[in-house]
């Protein structure tokens, strides 16, 4: 579903990513880990070609994003979700109308179609009551559910979560990512999750990636990730959770 | 390039009318107070130091013609761009700087929608058709305050105030102020909506952005009022 190979990003004298490589398979959900300032934003831009690499190649649904027409890409995008770390919603358009903007824009469907598809998102979310507020008057968490609401609108089969927990208390933090795993299961969905969320999200995803370096050291399923003796593994670990943890929340998983 | 690129979307569909009209209400209408009070006083005050001048050799019944064709010309399409800059264009550069910074903009082109058509577009096209307008009041109401200071605070008969006026001002002077309203307006759109376009991210980098934008539409307003004024007039 994606391919990433030996991807390369630099601005100025500082290289950011040192040849990436990874896949993801269809239906796997994914958490991209690493240190802050690691590039884990950077590599999900360059999936989406808002950015391009400096070397390397990255294939979407079996395409090369950095040779596709606009035309082409624009068809590759409205395949995949993309929720950004503060939810990128239209300060000037209330949630309802954040939700329907990809439906009004980019389909012929009409009102009642619209509205219908909106109020289901929403609803999902649980946030039908919040429809005419403005997202100045919403809460971190309920922004990032709207955001969500909006990233699964047009129905794409891969979704990238950019620290979609960034700023939350811890209570509101896990009910946004029990959100995203419950519409991952529901909705069987690709996905990518970066996040520092750890040892919590290693109950919701299939794999971990962990980028270090501008390279990714490790992608392993979380169990495997936790039992890791690598040093490197280790020592990112145990500075974001205890070790013991960590086994214990991904032990169960595999 | 930008320019370009903004002109080509304008120019092609699909057209945002809605977004047009609405920041053509915005930098438009809600510049309409600022330029009605600048336009009053430039005219109060062209009339002020200008009659003195023109009785001591004996020609105050150009009053009317000097105010007039010193804001038909000059004074109000320069001033009235000045006002918008910092009114409108300071507040579109923050915006768009903002939609940049919270990622608005990526979210658009995410979207497979063009963000210089949504956000850039309508900006540029208000501002276009909004500096006509509002440089069209500013003379008006500044003839108006010329005639306040003129004919009831020093005495100068209505009736020649109007009368020198309309054997003065020709159409080419009309003509000539639009133009460089037209190219006043474009200036504002443009560069206000590039430097928010290309803002840094953070707060520092709007605030910059912002200053940038408020700066360089000031000058670049200044140096083709120059180069407007030797092609038209």
């Amino acid at each position: 579903m994606i391919r990433v190979n030996n991807l390369w990003k630099s601005f100025g004298r500082q290289e950011v990513l040192r040849g990436v490589s990874f896949d993801v398979q269809p239906g796997e959900f994914v958490a991209l880990i690493g240190g802050s300032g690691s590039g884990k934003s950077l590599l999900l831009k360059l999936l989406v070609s808002l950015l391009k690499p400096d070397n390397g190649r990255v294939w979407v649904f079996g395409k090369d994003v950095a040779v596709s027409s606009r035309k082409e890409l624009e068809y590759l995008r409205s395949r995949i979700g993309f929720v950004f770390q503060g939810g990128a919603l239209f300060d000037s358009m209330t949630v309802y109308d954040n939700v329907a903007f990809p439906l009004r824009e980019k389909t012929g469907l009409g009102e009642k179609d619209i509205r219908r598809k909106v109020t289901a998102e929403l609803e999902l979310v649980g946030l039908r009551d919040a429809e005419n507020k403005f997202p100045a008057q919403l809460s971190g968490g309920m922004l990032k559910r709207v955001a969500l609401a909006r990233a699964l609108v047009r129905d794409p089969e891969i979704v990238l979560f950019d620290e979609p927990t960034t700023g939350l208390d811890p209570v509101v933090s896990r009910a946004v990512l029990d959100l995203f795993s419950a519409v991952h299961q529901r909705l069987r969905l690709t996905g990518i999750l970066v996040s520092h969320e750890i040892p919590r999200i290693f109950e919701i995803v299939q794999k971990v990636a962990m980028l270090h370096e501008g390279r990714i050291v490790a992608i392993e399923s979380p169990g495997r990730f936790c039992a890791s003796p690598d040093p490197i593994i280790q020592q990112f670990v145990n500075g974001e959770a205890s070790a013991q943890s960590c086994l214990n929340r991904g032990a169960h998983l595999k | 390039m930008f320019l370009g690129q903004t002109l080509l979307h304008s120019l092609t569909p699909p057209f945002k009318g809605e977004r047009v009209l609405r920041q053509t209400w915005f930098i438009g209408w809600k510049s309409m107070l600022v330029i009605a009070l600048t336009g009053i006083f430039t005219g109060m005050v062209v009339a002020l130091q200008g009659f003195p001048t023109l009785r001591r050799v004996g020609s105050e019944a150009l009053l009317g013609p000097m105010v007039s064709l010193s804001l038909i010309r000059e004074l109000g399409p320069v001033l009235t761009a000045l006002m918008v800059t910092g009114r409108a264009g300071s507040a579109i550069a923050a915006e768009i700087g903002i939609m940049r910074t919270s990622e608005q903009i990526d979210a658009l082109e995410l979207m497979g929608l063009n963000p210089l058509r949504y956000v850039v577009v309508p900006n540029v096209l208000a501002s276009l058709l909004a500096l006509p307008v509002l440089t069209v009041v500013f003379d008006v109401i500044g003839i108006l305050g010329g005639y306040l200071v003129g004919v009831r605070l020093l005495g100068l008969n209505g009736g020649t105030y109007f009368g020198e006026m309309s054997n003065y001002v020709e159409m080419k002077d009309i003509l000539g102020g639009i133009y460089k309203a037209l190219t006043f307006g474009l200036l504002i759109g443009w560069v206000c909506c590039y430097k928010g376009y290309h803002s840094r991210f953070g707060a520092e980098g709007v605030s910059a952005a912002t200053t940038q934008a408020v700066v360089s539409a000031a000058v670049l307003i200044l140096v083709a009022d120059y180069f407007v004024t030797s092609v038209v007039f």
